[in-house]
């Protein structure tokens, strides 16, 4: 059986409690208890490790995260997860803005709402969002997949490169070079599979795919005020 | 035909000063093309600059140290205000960022050939770590931009130091852009974007906005290093006694501030001419900032934008900063705008000295192509000797200079010992003009 290892940041310093969790061939179960609000909980890890962040954390949890599979029992500040590599960051609570951010690659899981700039620049991760997403989500976004089971804000994938979006709800409106596009089979089988990966089962048909018209691939006179 | 110089004044013919032919150039290529100019190297308009310092060497006040036989030391620590690890480089010379993608690989091998032959470091740029600099670099600052092309947390370890980059000094507040004709199949690979497309970068980080929130962002950095490696902020110089108080109290180890005169692979003229202060204005800027803080010499200071000759070096560190970067200079030192290559240039529409089309990839040097038959033509090894030779001069030129100043190591030099040649070099270096006692403003 795995050892459980608890940290209490009330009484731990983070340095410590990041420097345990960088140990070399690291393997096992980690509680860190009271983090509240505090930036930068279990950052660089790289390692098949479980850990349970029990509260609330500030920004940049689990930010470049390789391998691990963190669960933030609470909401997340600015930032979380953000150029994650691999491994899951799962947040039961809401996120702050920048959640995911240039994420090239795992799953991130954010239970209630995401704010602004939701996987912005993200290269690859999964994010998929129980509520809605604020602004300018999904701005430059250039690989990955970003599943919003409720609505997204202004100027969503502004910018976008070859990301796809899948939104359930209302889009407040698209960003430059976004449009709505067609939902082939293969597109539900991987919606499918998304939501199956963060729990939930919804019906595809509900969802509108989102992704780059590729007009603004090359520097244009014509496109000057899109720029 | 052309006519000589001599023929139209003969004619009395007369250019105008602010319609010159450059000018008339520029706004038929943009009535033609319905586009801005875009374009590599750094601001070209003439600018107050450290041509117009001079040193005062010793005599009856101050005495001499012997040359070739007094030691005049060169060595600089930097980022050891909090990392575990701070850089040792033997000379206060260092290479600036360039990415790969801007550069090709041969030319990123050589900066790292030439920089580890003479002990200093070199800096990667927009789009990632590449093996051929990481294995020939001794030293290796690992840039953090708004773009996060390539950025993962393995490179980052393997860095010697991190640098979070707010802006250049050629396009302070700007994105970056890489054209298409650079975004080969790897380039395009190691920054996740379709080969072949025109590539923009954000001019902002994508997850913190402001300085308090770069306190964090630089705290973030430093646990997933284990608080081993300096962290550098580099700023373009605009705001720069306030940018860099920011940085300081953010975290950083190192402060970079770049002037307007540093070098770019592409932005749009409009941008590099117009945008930012001159070098020399910036310098007294930023270590009044430092001083203010007490941190000058603590938090160190890297001087970068129209570095050319050891006089150009000795007068940033005698003004305050503690090293400078190189990035234009350092091409030149590679072969960049080599005579030989006079008919290449020809054929471009240029000329050699004044190549600056780096965007375009069809550079005959080799050095700003993602082409594999162009930078075929371009022999690392022999890059990396070259430039390890203008480094070595680039040192003895600063250190002759120090020593004339009386000076054992080169950051003893001080403002007390330059001069001003122009009113406005006065102002901007706060150093007084030639055969007066007057600092204007002061």
């Amino acid at each position: 059986m795995e050892t459980l290892v608890a940290f209490d940041l009330a009484t731990t310093p983070l340095r410590e409690v990041n420097t345990a969790l960088h140990a070399p061939g690291l393997t096992g179960e980690f509680v860190i208890a009271h983090p509240d609000g505090a930036h930068n909980v279990a950052v660089g890890l790289d390692a098949p490790i479980r850990v349970q962040i029990d509260g609330h954390v500030g920004y940049y949890a689990a930010g470049m995260n390789q391998q691990a599979h963190v669960t933030i029992d609470g909401n997340a500040g600015t930032g979380v997860a953000e150029n994650m590599m691999s491994g899951t960051v799962w947040v039961k609570g809401s996120a702050s803005q920048s959640a995911g951010a240039t994420a090239h690659g795992g799953l991130l899981v954010i239970e209630g709402k995401a704010a602004a700039r939701c996987g912005i620049s993200m290269k690859g991760v999964d994010i998929v969002v129980g509520g809605d997403v604020g602004h300018m989500s999904a701005f430059m976004a250039q690989a990955g997949r970003l599943v919003v089971r409720g609505d997204a804000g202004e100027a969503l994938g502004d910018s976008i490169y070859e990301a796809r979006i899948y939104v359930r709800g209302n889009v407040a409106s698209l960003g430059a070079d976004c449009v709505a596009k067609e939902m082939r089979p293969e597109h539900h089988s991987e919606l499918e599979s998304l939501l199956a990966a963060a729990g939930f089962d919804d019906d595809t048909a509900a969802y509108t795919r989102y992704g780059s018209a590729r007009s603004l691939y090359h520097f244009h006179v014509d496109n000057a005020a899109a720029y | 035909m052309d006519s000589s110089a001599d023929d139209r004044a003969r004619l009395g013919l007369r250019e105008s000063a602010t319609f010159d032919r450059s000018t008339i150039a520029a706004i038929h290529r943009a009535a033609e093309t319905g586009i801005y100019d875009i374009r590599g190297w750094g601001a070209k308009r003439p600018l107050p600059h450290f041509d117009d310092l001079l040193f005062l060497g010793a005599s009856m006040s101050r005495y001499p140290l012997e040359g070739y036989r007094e030691r005049c030391d060169t060595d600089v620590v930097l980022g050891d205000r909090y990392a575990k690890y701070p850089l040792h480089l033997d000379i206060p010379v260092t290479i600036a960022g360039m990415s790969f993608g801007a550069l090709s690989g041969p030319a990123k091998e050589a900066l790292g050939r030439g920089a580890s032959a003479v002990g200093t470091s070199t800096t990667t740029g927009d789009g990632g770590m590449t093996r051929e600099e990481r294995t020939q670099s001794k030293n290796l600052v690992y840039q953090y931009l708004p773009s996060r092309y390539g950025m993962n947390p393995d490179d980052l370890r393997k860095a010697d130091a991190i640098e979070v980059v707010l802006g250049q000094g050629a396009k302070p507040g700007g994105g970056g852009m890489l054209l298409g004709q650079k975004i080969s199949a790897r380039v395009a690979g190691m920054r996740t974007l379709p080969e072949g497309i025109d590539q923009r970068s954000a001019c902002r980080h994508p997850d913190w906005t402001g300085p308090d929130d770069l306190t964090i962002k630089i705290n973030e950095l430093r646990e997933i290093t284990d608080w081993e490696k300096p962290i550098y902020v580099k700023v373009g110089a605009t705001r720069t006694y306030y940018d860099v108080k920011l940085a300081v109290h953010a975290g950083a180890d190192v402060v970079v501030v770049d002037g307007m005169q540093g070098g770019t692979a592409a932005t749009q003229e409009v941008f590099i001419e117009h945008v930012g202060v001159p070098t020399l204005a910036a310098v007294p800027q930023a270590v009044q900032a430092l001083q203010e803080l007490g941190v000058h010499r603590k938090v160190q200071l890297i001087v970068s934008g129209g570095i050319r000759t050891g006089a150009d070096v000795a007068k940033a560190l005698a003004l305050g900063a503690d090293a400078v970067a190189i990035g234009t200079a350092a091409l030149i030192a590679l072969g960049d705008n080599h005579p030989r290559y006079a008919a290449d240039y020809e054929k471009l529409g240029s000329a050699a000295g004044f190549f600056d089309d780096f965007q375009d990839g069809t550079d005959p040097a080799g050095i700003s192509t993602q082409d594999p038959e162009l930078a075929s033509r371009f022999d690392p090894v022999e890059g990396g000797r070259r430039l390890a030779n203008y480094l070595r001069v680039l040192t003895m030129e600063a250190q002759t200079i120090a020593r004339a100043c009386g000076k054992s190591h080169v950051c003893h030099l001080e403002p007390e010992d330059l001069v001003a040649v122009t009113i406005e070099a006065a102002a901007m270096a706060r150093v007084p003009l030639a055969g007066t006692e007057w600092i204007p403003g002061r």
